[in-house]
């Protein structure tokens, strides 16, 4: 099941926050992060792959879609 | 969909641009600019309100070329790598608030976080006591964001209406080019003595805006970003950045005789106290001045430095909180509260209520998960 955490034009450090809780009570599988600036695809990403999470990016429509894996 | 994030994203892009910077910071003192000043937000912006006549402090008043050239920096950055979005709405007039009370806190300290870094990599060891509250302060801003701080969600706009913040700056540019005739019944002022007075070379000044406002803009560098990840979660990613600024910017001053360690200067002939460059020893002034602007840093989720740099990306918030510094340089001189001044007290406990204040007025229900 993918699990989608929508984290558009949130600030620093929000976008992090969020996906951090929900990796916190994850023990695997995919979980979608919106985010809406490349900062936010930086965070996110690194954060998770500090976790042990893969991460990829795809920009959709002015916004970016992360898909995160483990 | 895998992508590779780039050197830019990488931990030893983020040490490269923090040593560049520092190295250019010191470099720009050794061509003018006023000592353990190389790049400071808040004195920058301060000398800028006072150019303007927002505040009459004639020692400190200058249209510092740095800050519209970081700007157009990170605007060139985020145009060539198609990050120039327009996006605004998320609680303005708040963000507002946070800037001019982020400027009260830095100029009772005198300096936003890099000119923290600055003076102690200059061995004005205030900046330690400085940087203590700085920490205390982000420390706070990190217990509201945990407990569901937010300002809520900014909106993309029309990115063509956002043309209008790099031609804001340019605009900026060209008068500091031009400089038109200033003093009493004149456009603009400009200091004859004092930190207001030094200055590097303009096309010096320019050239060193552009190259750190695009590679700060590339690595997203921030000095409150890089305590507040470590309190928050163990990330020393854009701490190693702001630790390499301070070690090469001590390197550098090492060579060049600007390193001059110790609370004061000694005493001069006279036997009175010597400070250092632009700064006072008023330990609770220096400590709670940075508490004051480290919470409000991290309430608005950036530093100066970075707020600047989103401007540039097209962040109309990051804007509304750079216009909040100039109004809180002006509060902060007007009503003589800068540095060690009488006010600084009162402004700065009125500011640590009202940043509370706003915090934990901001608390949505559920947190931020």
């Amino acid at each position: 099941m993918t699990k989608t955490i929508d984290a558009r034009g949130l600030s620093c450090p929000q976008p992090v926050i969020m996906t951090r809780d929900v990796i916190k009570d994850a023990k695997g599988g995919r979980i979608t992060v919106l985010v809406d600036t490349m900062t936010q695809v930086y965070n996110v990403s690194r954060s998770a792959e500090k976790l042990g999470w893969t991460a990829g990016h795809e920009e959709k429509d002015d916004q970016f879609v992360i898909t995160l894996e483990k | 969909m895998k992508q590779k994030l780039g050197f830019f994203a990488s931990r030893w892009g983020i040490i490269v641009v923090g040593a560049l910077i520092g190295i250019i910071a010191v470099y720009l003192q050794k061509m003018g600019n006023p000592a353990n000043m190389g790049i400071c937000m808040a004195c920058f912006l301060r000398d800028i309100a006072g150019a303007m006549g927002l505040h009459r402090a004639v020692v400190v008043q200058y249209l510092r070329p740095e800050i519209p050239a970081l700007l157009l920096g990170a605007f060139i950055a985020a145009v060539s790598f198609g990050e120039f979005r327009f996006r605004t709405g998320s609680a303005p007039i708040i963000r507002f608030a946070l800037g001019m009370f982020a400027m009260i806190g830095a100029l009772i300290f005198l300096g936003c976080p890099w000119r923290a870094l600055l003076r102690l990599a200059g061995g004005d060891w205030n900046a330690i006591v400085g940087i203590a509250g700085l920490i205390t302060g982000i420390f706070i801003g990190v217990l509201f964001l945990k407990n569901g701080y937010s300002l809520g969600r900014s909106r993309h706009e029309n990115t063509r209406l956002a043309w209008l913040i790099p031609l804001a700056a340019a605009c900026l540019v060209i008068l500091v080019i031009f400089y038109p005739s200033f003093g009493e019944n004149m456009a603009l002022f400009r200091s004859v003595a004092g930190p207001g007075s030094m200055a590097a070379p303009i096309a010096v000044s320019l050239g060193a805006g552009l190259i750190i406002g695009f590679i700060a803009q590339r690595t997203r560098f921030c000095t409150m970003g890089a305590i507040r990840d470590v309190i928050l979660m163990n990330d020393w990613h854009l701490a190693s950045g702001i630790i390499a600024l301070v070690v090469a910017a001590f390197g550098a001053n090492l060579l060049l005789g600007q390193f001059h360690p110790g609370f004061t200067l000694g005493l001069d002939e006279t036997g009175k106290l010597i400070n250092q460059p632009a700064a006072h020893t008023v330990w609770h002034l220096n400590f709670g001045g940075m508490i004051l602007a480290g919470l409000s840093f991290a309430l608005a989720g950036g530093c100066p430095g970075r707020q600047i740099f989103l401007t540039g990306e097209g962040d109309g918030d990051a804007g509304v909180f750079v216009l909040g510094m100039l109004t809180g340089a002006a509060v902060s001189h007007n009503f003589n509260a800068a540095g060690a001044a009488p006010f600084a007290v009162w402004a700065m406990g009125i500011g640590i209520v009202l940043v509370l204040l706003i915090g934990f007025l901001s608390i949505e229900k559920g947190g931020n998960a």
